[in-house]
């Protein structure tokens, strides 16, 4: 893609982008140019989900793919004296080529030649006019040659399926020979399509300047029946032309989240390519089919047409790489079922969120992820014309036209076929692909099964006492691995639960031989694509595998399905067995020991690899297709191998050789008992894992009493794996993968302090930034622990290492905080003694015994020394400060507003975290103090967010991800929800309240954009912030964020703080800050948008150096959290999550909470002392402001590393790389976003507004409405919030009628006394957060299709709202009512996971619902009219359950059912309340279990009560 | 963890002691046993902290947290294990440490800590009674011999962590019993001496050789042993007590505590007392210095049944309670009761000693003593003290014990033989254990000045894994604050 180096953190690989996507077509396959015109407007209509870079005028990227305009390219070609010959004898291509006239030349003669090579002729080129719309700069500095280039079908190929084919043999080949063979070409040959079918215009433009970018477009010659369009919002603005959708043949709306293993896998298939259709010199010519450097969808797009070419159709390879959720589904038929099994065995998912239009030039059509995590909205008109795009309303259509408005379903698929000329339905469709073959029989007869494997031979180990011990510690097993970790997971079947961050040494840091696990972080999902949530959508997930030589891809055989499949990847001891001994047809497995000489000398752990290597692919040459890579044979002079480091070498010397589809690797190993070990070995190669040495141990931990005594061996090692499983679920979900399949070799993590060397040679496309252990220090720290198993002399009775990664031990990992540091911050906090606070600060900073973070490495370079004075005041580094988000349920209510009346004091920012905050708080005390959080943060949970508490607010907080546990969602129990807390959330006390893994309003950088447009529509006056976590890519993430117009980004070190949080996550997932600010602020300033957004950063900052590091790799603003609580009293006892704090830090127990003793005076001290030191550092280096100090990387260098060997191949130059910049680029934030408030529709609304806003009185209104007013009410209720507080005005005092297509977020936050009343339809986030608005919607009055079949309202609907009503004629899509607190509303079906972590208000849907309703549900009611009898099977029953109906019940559903009839005019509630009775007994009432408890309990005691009161009023 | 709300639920509770009348009437020791149960309930206040201070608070480093766990689900034989991987001896420190851990306590900050020593007790009491102590006799011998000079709670621990390395072991030990202060230091109602006993039978069986009455340097070479051994350790203690120079420290009935004590151990352990006894019955008895010296010879006096018993320091009475300036988790320097001041005595502070008055026969009949007033120091300065005018008294006195701590070794013989070096304070010097002459270690009060057994047993554990890395090259013996897993 190109050639530039990278010296800093940024790589072009981590960008990420999502679009708008969408197609116009005429059914019938009648061409117009109408069409073409319509297309373009739907670009421009969503023009608000692309995205532009430091200049307005620079796109992301635009493009449109129509049919061949046959007519208009003949006349052009006369002009050009070139003769075209009839359709379909000829292929056109739109070509990229190099500015530079001479190369450009070359090129052509590259091409030229081979085009007479393949036998065919070339006619001649056309000039593509293009106009010059005020593109940006950027774009212009990277602006091609567009030329047009046509070729002649040759007279031998009578079939135009194999012209297609050629053509296609032909770009293949013809890119890559050009971009290897013409000097100075810079990969900038590029075609953007070539057939004799499709053509596509596209380009590094905004969706309003492709049109007139293009004249062609424009030409009404230019006829198509068909136009797929697109428009990307990357993260970031690298120039590139040629990632523009659509492609050739898809336009991709998401991310593949598994692309590094999809590549992978198709490589290792490549060798045994062969078809029909192809000759081998063919596939050589088009192989390899992917390149790693081209994004995900271009990538996509190659693999989806050479199996096209190959031989099957477009929507049977669609289904083939991004299948339906089918394992395990009781709702699809078993052909569909058979089909998808028997293609598991061929390809692994494409895993991620997508929604993808595809065509080849004759069928058009659209499909969905597993997930439904973009939305995709329909019609079809009576005109023949079907519309498909990311939103609704985005062509003017008449209403009176439409003859259905629908949706894409999770899965499905829908086919437009222009020659037949008709739709044709998912069912039907599939039907056919799914029975073109005999996929059941073919499983039937071939396919393995694990259960089904006869009895092994014999056992082949046995647990022995003897080497056991010596095993465990070989393999580095500590006391605390044993007690901490692996008794919890028998115990629970979870595993444990921690608090606080981490503040151990990275593994590279430490001084204790590590695993080598613990150099790979998990990576996870923010921003550009929605983590899943493993739990409560499990029925998208799936562990199972196969095992076992895939064959042919192009060809289909009964053969290609005889594989084991494994459930699970997790072995136990007798499944391994049975495979070993398994002898089925051309499944075999051999058994190769890991070992290497135990001699320490250099080479000998690369020879034991090289050696591993030489005898798999023998094994593979013998015909063996299991691989069982063992590690139990070792001894005195052999040590075993890291089984990681001989997984990911053997995959991928495999990989390398072409022989990695030929068979699968098992593991049996004994260095493999966390969590994150099976993650790291199946993320590199594994498809099972047999932990023996785990089991072992449990059997041993049994023996000696280390068990609960209840619990028996079996019941604690189905625990132990039950765990692993759930673990691993949740390891996949935090990056949006749902299957084990897609995750098997997809790399998902970043190396961490292990050299090039190896990465590149064993851990192959695996980020690793900073350098780090070459081989033989892997083998030296392998030796480490092997000797303590052979020590020299043996006398000893070993015993286990203490461990002290997650206590702190005296001869344990180092820990930040420590007896002394602790000591030493309270005591001088709390006498306000600077000089015992330097004490403390020095045991911090200066780590050269133990290296702990990465920035202890670095120093200072001397400076030009100033006088202390001329530094700024500490005052004005105050506002800099804020305290991390912590929400009141985590920690106390006296910490908590501890935190904020210091923060207020000094004029800095505390945070309130996600629960939600008091309203008393908002209010001054009349001592002066305030309560009031100046952040408040939006988490997923979206816990009391109401209009009047974002009116609250000086700065809003979207929480992507938390450092302690990125990707994930959480939990609080519900015996933590006290009426207070329960209140503040907007819940019920006593029930449990979950926060989803994703905001379900962000599956992509437009819905970030979108939510904060929302928020600042909310409040205008505060900062929108976003927090993300560190880890490859944060960058280019937070560039998209910067261009979604936040105003502030905060990087967040993987070492965060938590209430609760795995003890995996809190360890291994995600990064230092130093890396991922660096990398951001690199990122920005190479982008030019770091002048646009303020850069925060937080995680374990303790210190005035901490601040200057931060400082000068980027960071203006800083989050000091854990520090703070200390300060408060906390003492580090990492037991948050059990609400025993013992000194009332983080507890809600009364009595516990009495024991709190810090004070905002101690929190002062603290932010004074660190002011204080920052100005100290200032002084010397010579800044007397903390601006001129950002992104100054070259007064840093790097320490002396000579204490510990593991250091000294760390290189940390790319973090203090400083980007290339002119003078006037901007460093740290100086100008304010455009938040394109100005043409906001909420501006006449409040106009209108102005006598209920000064006098209360009600006001009404009419305004037509279009997709592109978004957010509409947001900003009236805002002015609302701030006049009338949360009470907000009197029910119906502001009446609005609207018309047309409502944009997103409409009625988002919309407060009390709004009534909304909407005649048309509306995209997704409808009525999110409502905070007591009336929202009333029914279909544009002159429509003729039936309301209650169509869809009127998009996605996530109603989203963490928390009061208000609302009446939907019509159906409303997926996630509907998600986190929902109070809202009451009438709808007429909805689509998947409706009124998931639902917590209270009333749902009632009067038709059907999707699957997964009620979904981790613990609060609220839901009534479904179940006419049809077929909602139940529908439901997760796992919280909720079927419960009888009450006279309260009747009444509700019958005054509800009334209004939706007296407001919307339903059909549905006519026909309902005309048959009562009837009716009402075909409700279905959905109650969360939890809930009624709870409410049966406070009935019990409220008639307790009565009674009680009657009882003392008689005595 | 133990229960993780046990804190809140049970309140601490230590053994219950015998009666004060009753038990001055013999030396035997004085807590009652208890039940599991009860140690169970105080095992579970434990809140195995994030950051266990009592871990950090103990010299050795014992794994507190893990083995109250272990109390707690009843796992006696894990608690065992783990206590005794830091800690050769918890029948001593469970008996006589003052226990800085509880000291540092995280439950301390606002409730009574855990009951730590007393769970400590419990467990090695336990293991010795369910049989889990048992000889750790090593499967080969390095051929490597190391001698032991002294045989104190220094000594013996560096014994048996060098054995258990596979070393032969020989200790001498000038006194005619094993043990040092613990056998002839501290009284039997605070250690009973089958306790001591039992101890040293296990570390005989387990192959390591003792030798009593061998003072070396006197009666044995310095040389033979630098001829013999591969390795000396040096743990001979802080012998030589801080005297005080005043007038009249000559007169009969004068003594150095040390002196006392020691012989009233040896009666009770039946041994002759070779010198001149010295009785506190019938007398009036001061003890100057207001330490655990002192509070032992208050015990043995009211044992002896003593007329009156007086208590004196120099220093000004401490608070009850921390102060600002002494915040947890340090060590608080607050009044301390003994069980032998419940026994009954009185204690006076801010006393400074003049003059010991005699009669004609040169007998001690009184202290004359005043009172003082300490005035606080300036920074980096020693604080002073001025006389309380006419606070000038003279008390009677017909014993005085000297309790006023101990200076440094004995240079004399064993040290100036050896011509190791010593710091400025008088102990030995060493670098990582290791004295000024190669080859020569050494551990403990010799070392380190007067401090506690805990301490002691720290030193014999740190010297003994230097005496092996410099035997062997490396070591596997647990050291206090290296794990095994260092890569450095």
């Amino acid at each position: 893609m190109n050639g530039e180096q990278h010296n800093g953190l940024y790589h072009p690989q981590f960008e990420k982008d999502s679009c708008g996507v969408g197609f116009i077509a005429n059914i019938k396959g009648r061409k117009s140019h109408q069409i073409i015109s319509d297309a373009l407007t739907m670009l421009e209509r969503m023009a608000h989900r692309g995205a532009c870079g430091c200049e307005p005028n620079t796109g992301d990227g635009a493009g449109i793919l129509i049919q061949v305009p046959h007519e208009f390219y003949t006349n052009e070609c006369r002009k050009l004296n070139i003769k075209l010959p009839a359709f379909g004898q000829y292929g056109v291509g739109l070509v990229f080529l190099p500015k530079d006239h001479k190369v450009r030349e070359e090129c052509r003669n590259v091409l030229a030649r081979q085009i007479k090579k393949m036998k065919m002729t070339l006619l001649g080129y056309r000039q593509v006019p293009t106009g010059h719309p005020d593109l940006g700069e950027t774009a212009v500095n990277a602006e091609p040659v567009m030329e047009q280039i046509f070729i002649k079908r040759p007279e031998t190929l009578s079939n135009p399926d194999d012209f297609e084919r050629k053509l296609f043999i032909l770009r293949k080949y013809s890119t890559r020979i050009v971009n290897e063979s013409v000097h100075g070409v810079n990969n900038k040959f590029y075609f953007s399509s070539l057939s004799y079918k499709t053509i596509a215009y596209k380009g590094m433009l905004t969706s309003g300047q492709l049109r007139p970018y293009f004249p062609d477009l424009e030409n009404e010659e230019v006829v198509s029946a068909l136009a797929v369009i697109h428009s990307r919002f990357s993260t970031n603005t690298f120039p590139s032309w040629s990632l523009a959708q659509p492609f050739r043949f898809i336009a991709h709306n998401g991310e593949i989240n598994t692309v590094q293993g999809n590549i992978n896998w198709l490589k290792s298939k490549e060798a045994f390519f062969s078809s029909q259709h192809f000759s081998r010199e063919e596939l050589d010519m088009i192989l390899p089919i992917c390149n790693p450097i081209q994004s995900d969808s271009s990538n996509l797009d190659n693999t989806i047409e050479v199996l096209l070419h190959a031989g099957r159709s477009l929507p049977h390879v669609m289904m083939m790489l991004i299948p339906e959720a089918w394992d395990g589904n009781e709702h699809m038929s078993q052909e569909k079922k058979d089909f998808y099994e028997y293609h598991a065995n061929l390809m692994e998912p494409w895993d991620g969120p997508a929604s993808i239009t595809f065509t080849d030039g004759k069928i058009v059509g659209a499909t969905l992820d597993r997930n439904g995590l973009r939305p995709s909205r329909f019609l079809v008109t009576d005109d023949d014309r079907v519309i498909m795009a990311s939103e609704a309303g985005v062509l003017d259509i008449d209403p009176a036209k439409v003859i259905s408005k629908g949706r894409l379903q999770p899965g499905k698929m829908f086919v437009v076929d222009l020659e037949q000329g008709r739709i044709i339905s998912d069912d039907e469709l599939k039907k056919d692909i799914c029975t073109q073959q005999l996929y059941g029989k073919w499983l039937k007869d071939n396919k393995v099964r694990l259960q089904d494997l006869p009895e092994p031979g014999g056992s082949f180990h046995k647990y022995d006492p003897n080497t056991f011990l010596k095993r465990q510690i070989s393999f580095g097993y500590t006391s605390e691995d044993l007690r901490v970790v692996i008794a919890q997971m028998c115990d629970s079947g979870k595993e444990a639960l921690g608090s606080m961050g981490s503040d151990i040494p990275l593994a590279v840091l430490s001084n204790q031989a590590q695993h080598l696990s613990s150099y790979f972080k998990q990576l996870f999902a923010q921003v550009t694509n929605p983590p899943i949530d493993p739990i409560r959508e499990r029925m998208v997930m799936s562990l199972a595998s196969h095992v076992g030589g895939s064959l042919n891809l192009l060809e289909e055989t009964p053969e290609h399905c005889i594989t084991l499949e494994l459930p699970t990847p997790i072995l136990s001891n007798g499944e391994l067995e049975k495979i070993r001994y398994i002898d089925h047809r051309h499944l075999q497995t051999k058994t190769i020991y890991t070992y290497f000489k135990a001699d320490g000398q250099p080479g000998s752990l690369e020879k034991g690899l090289q050696r591993i290597c030489q005898y798999v692919t023998d094994a593979i040459e013998d015909g063996f297709t299991i691989i069982i890579l063992s590690d139990r044979s070792f001894d005195s002079g052999h040590a075993q191998i890291p089984s990681l480091l001989v997984t990911s070498a053997v995959h991928h010397d495999l990989i390398r050789k072409g022989l990695r589809g030929k068979a699968g690797i098992l593991i049996e190993a004994g260095d493999v008992w966390e969590t994150h070990h099976f993650a790291t070995l199946i993320g590199y190669g594994a498809s099972g894992v047999n932990p023996y040495l785990v089991y072992q141990t449990i059997h041993d931990m049994k023996k000696n009493n280390l068990l609960r005594e209840d619990l028996t061996e079996e019941k604690a090692i189905y625990h132990y794996k039950k765990a692993v499983s759930g673990e691993l679920l949740k390891i996949l979900s935090k990056m949006g993968i749902s299957t084990l399949q897609s995750y098997h070799g997809a790399q998902i993590f970043e190396a961490l302090g292990i050299s090039k060397e190896v990465v590149d040679e064993y851990f192959t496309g695996t980020v690793s930034r900073i350098g780090g252990l070459t081989l033989d220090e892997i083998a030296k720290e392998a030796l480490a622990k092997h000797k303590l198993a052979f020590p020299k002399t043996p006398n000893l009775t070993p015993r286990l290492e203490v461990g002290g990664v997650y206590q702190w031990k005296q001869r344990g990992e180092a820990h930040l905080f420590n007896p002394q540091t602790i000591h030493l911050l309270q005591h001088s906090t709390k006498t306000n003694d600077y000089s015992v606070f330097k004490k403390y600060s020095k045991l911090i900073n200066d780590q050269s015994e133990k290296a702990i973070t990465l920035r202890s490495l670095l120093k200072f370079k001397k400076g030009k020394a100033i006088p202390l004075s001329e530094v700024e005041s500490k005052e004005n580094i105050f506002k800099r400060f804020a305290t991390g988000a912590m929400s009141f349920g985590s920690i106390s209510h006296e910490a908590h507003s501890t935190l904020a009346i210091a923060m207020n004091r000094i004029g800095g920012k505390s945070n309130c975290g996600e629960g939600g905050e008091d309203e008393i708080r908002f209010l001054r005390k009349e001592n002066g103090d305030w309560e009031n959080s100046a952040i408040k943060q939006v988490a997923s949970g979206r816990f009391g967010v109401t209009s009047y508490y974002l009116s609250n607010a000086k700065e809003l907080q979207i929480k992507m991800a938390q450092g302690a546990k990125p990707g994930e969602g959480g939990q609080l129990p519900g015996h933590k929800v006290d009426e207070w807390i329960g209140r503040v959330r907007h819940s019920t006390p006593g029930v449990g309240l979950i926060s989803p893994p994703p905001h379900h309003d962000i599956y992509s950088i437009e819905d970030l954009s979108q939510l904060i447009f929302d928020l600042k529509n909310a409040n205008r006056e505060a900062r929108i912030s976003v927090k993300l976590v560190s880890e490859a890519g944060v960058g280019t993430i937070a560039s998209g964020v910067a261009k979604a117009h936040a105003d502030v980004v905060l990087i967040a070190g993987h070492d965060g703080g938590t209430g609760a949080s795995p003890i995996s996550s809190i360890r291994h997932a995600g990064l230092p800050w130093e890396l991922g600010l660096a990398e951001t602020h690199q990122t920005l300033v190479r982008n030019k948008l770091r002048g646009r957004i303020v850069v925060q950063t937080d995680g374990q900052i303790r210190t005035g150096r901490d601040l200057a590091i931060a400082a000068i790799l980027g960071a203006e603003e800083w989050g000091v959290a854990t520090a703070a609580l200390v300060t408060s009293g906390c003492i580090m006892m990492r037991k948050c999550h059990l609400n025993t704090c013992p000194v009332g830090v983080a507890t809600q127990n009364k009595e516990l909470r009495k024991l709190f003793t810090g004070k905002p005076e101690y929190v002062v001290n603290l932010f004074s002392f660190l002011a204080e030191e920052l100005r100290e550092i200032m002084a010397e280096q010579g800044f007397r402001t903390v601006n001129e100090m950002i992104g100054q990387v070259d007064r840093l260098g790097i320490s002396d590393l000579e204490n510990n060997w593991k250091h000294e191949h760390i290189d940390l130059a790319p973090i203090l790389y400083k980007e290339p910049m002119s003078l006037d680029t901007a460093l740290f934030k100086q100008e304010e976003q455009d938040h394109e408030l100005g043409a906001v529709l909420d501006w006449k609304l409040i106009e209108r507004a102005k006598a209920a806003l000064e006098q209360a009185e009600p006001v009404e209104g009419s305004f037509e409405i279009s997709n592109r007013n978004r957010a509409v009410g947001t900003m009236l209720s805002n002015e609302i919030s701030k006049v009338y507080f949360g009470p907000g005005l009197p029910k119906g005092t502001v009446h609005y009628k609207f018309k047309g297509t409502a944009g997103q977020s409409f009625g988002a936050f919309g407060a009390s006394g709004l009534k909304f009343e909407l005649e048309g339809d509306a995209n997704d986030y409808f009525g999110k957060g409502l905070s007591g608005a009336q929202l009333i919607l029914y279909p544009d009055k002159r429509a003729n299709f039936i309301a209650s079949q169509n869809i009127i309202v998009g996605n996530v609907a109603f989203y963490g709202a928390t009061s208000g009503e609302a009446f939907i004629r019509g159906c409303a899509g997926e996630r509907f009512a998600v986190r929902n607190s109070g809202v009451k509303v009438v709808v007429e079906g909805v689509g998947d996971h409706g009124c998931e972590y639902m917590t209270g208000g009333a749902i009632i849907i009067l038709g059907e619902t999707g699957r997964n309703f009620a979904a981790g549900m613990s609060g609220g009611v839901a009534y479904i009219f179940d006419k049809n009898n077929s909602f139940k099977k529908n439901c997760n029953m796992e919280m909720v359950m079927f419960d009888q109906m009450e006279s309260e019940d009747e009444a509700l559903i019958k005054k509800m059912t009334l209004d939706h009839l007296t407001f919307t005019g339903s059909d549905i509630a006519t026909d309902i309340l005309k048959n009562w009775q009837e009716s009402f007994a075909q409700f279905v009432k959905v109650m969360p279990m939890d809930y009624k408890v709870v409410l049966e309990k406070r009935k019990a005691d409220l008639s307790a009560a009565q009674t009680g009161k009657k009882v003392a009023i008689k005595v | 963890m133990a229960k993780p709300t046990g804190f809140i639920e049970f309140t601490r509770e230590t053994a219950p002691k015998r009666d004060a009348k009753e038990r001055i009437k013999d030396y035997k020791e004085i807590e009652k046993n208890v039940n599991p149960d009860h140690t169970q309930k105080q095992a579970a206040r434990c809140m195995d902290c994030g950051i266990p201070f009592c871990h950090n608070g103990c010299p050795l480093g014992n794994n507190i947290p893990e083995f109250n766990d272990a109390v707690y689900q009843g796992n006696w034989k894990l608690a065992y294990q783990i206590l005794i991987s830091t800690n050769n001896f918890p029948e001593f420190t469970g008996r006589l440490c003052p226990a800085p851990c509880e000291a540092s306590c995280v439950l301390g900050i606002n409730k009574p800590a855990v009951a730590i020593e007393f769970i400590e007790k419990i467990i090695i009491e336990k293991a010795f009674e369910e049989g889990y102590v048992k000889p750790n006799i090593p499967a080969s011998r390095t051929g490597k011999k190391v001698a032991i000079i002294g045989s104190g709670p220094a000594g013996l621990a560096a014994a048996a962590q060098l054995n258990t390395a596979g070393h032969l072991v020989t200790v001498f030990e000038r006194s005619d019993e094993v043990g040092g202060l613990l056998r002839y230091g501290i009284p039997d109602f605070k250690l009973e001496k089958r306790v001591l006993e039992r101890r040293v039978r296990m570390m005989e069986v387990e192959g390591i050789n003792f030798v009593t009455n061998a003072n070396v340097g006197v009666t044995v070479q310095v040389q033979q042993l630098r001829d013999d051994f591969d390795a000396i350790v040096l743990s001979g203690g802080s012998t030589i007590p801080r005297d005080l120079p005043i007038p009249g420290r000559n007169l009969k009935g004068v003594h150095f505590a040390m002196d006392f004590l020691t012989q009233q151990n040896r009666r009770v352990g039946g041994k002759k007392v070779e010198v001149e006894d010295i009785f506190a019955t019938g007398k009036n008895v001061v003890v100057i210095g207001g330490g655990d010296t002192g509070s032992d010879c208050v015990g043995t006096s009211n044992r002896h049944e003593a007329t009156s018993l007086t208590q004196i320091e120099i220093l000004s009475k401490p608070p009850k309670d921390r102060t600002e300036s002494m915040p947890w988790p340090n060590w608080p320097m607050i009044l301390r009761t003994s069980t032998s001041h419940e026994e009954g005595c009185e204690r006076q502070w801010s006393i400074v000693t003049k003059e010991f008055i005699g009669d004609k026969t040169g007998n001690v009949t009184g202290l004359k003593l005043a009172e003082i007033e300490w005035k606080e120091a300036e920074p980096g300065k020693v604080p002073s003290f001025s006389e309380v005018p006419g606070t000038e008294r003279t008390i009677p006195c017909d014993l005085a014990l000297l309790a006023l701590g101990f200076l440094h070794p004995q240079r004399q013989g064993l040290l100036d033989q050896l011509g190791v070096e010593v710091d400025e304070r008088g102990n030995v010097k060493c670098n990582r254990y290791q004295t000024s002459v190669e080859g020569v270690f050494s551990a403990g009060d010799m070392r380190r000045g007067q401090s506690l057994v805990v301490w002691a047993i720290s030193e014999g554990r740190e010297a003994a894994r230097a005496v092996d890395q410099y035997l062997i090259g490396e070591s596997l013996l647990e050291a206090k604050e290296e794990g095994m897993l260092s890569v450095k």
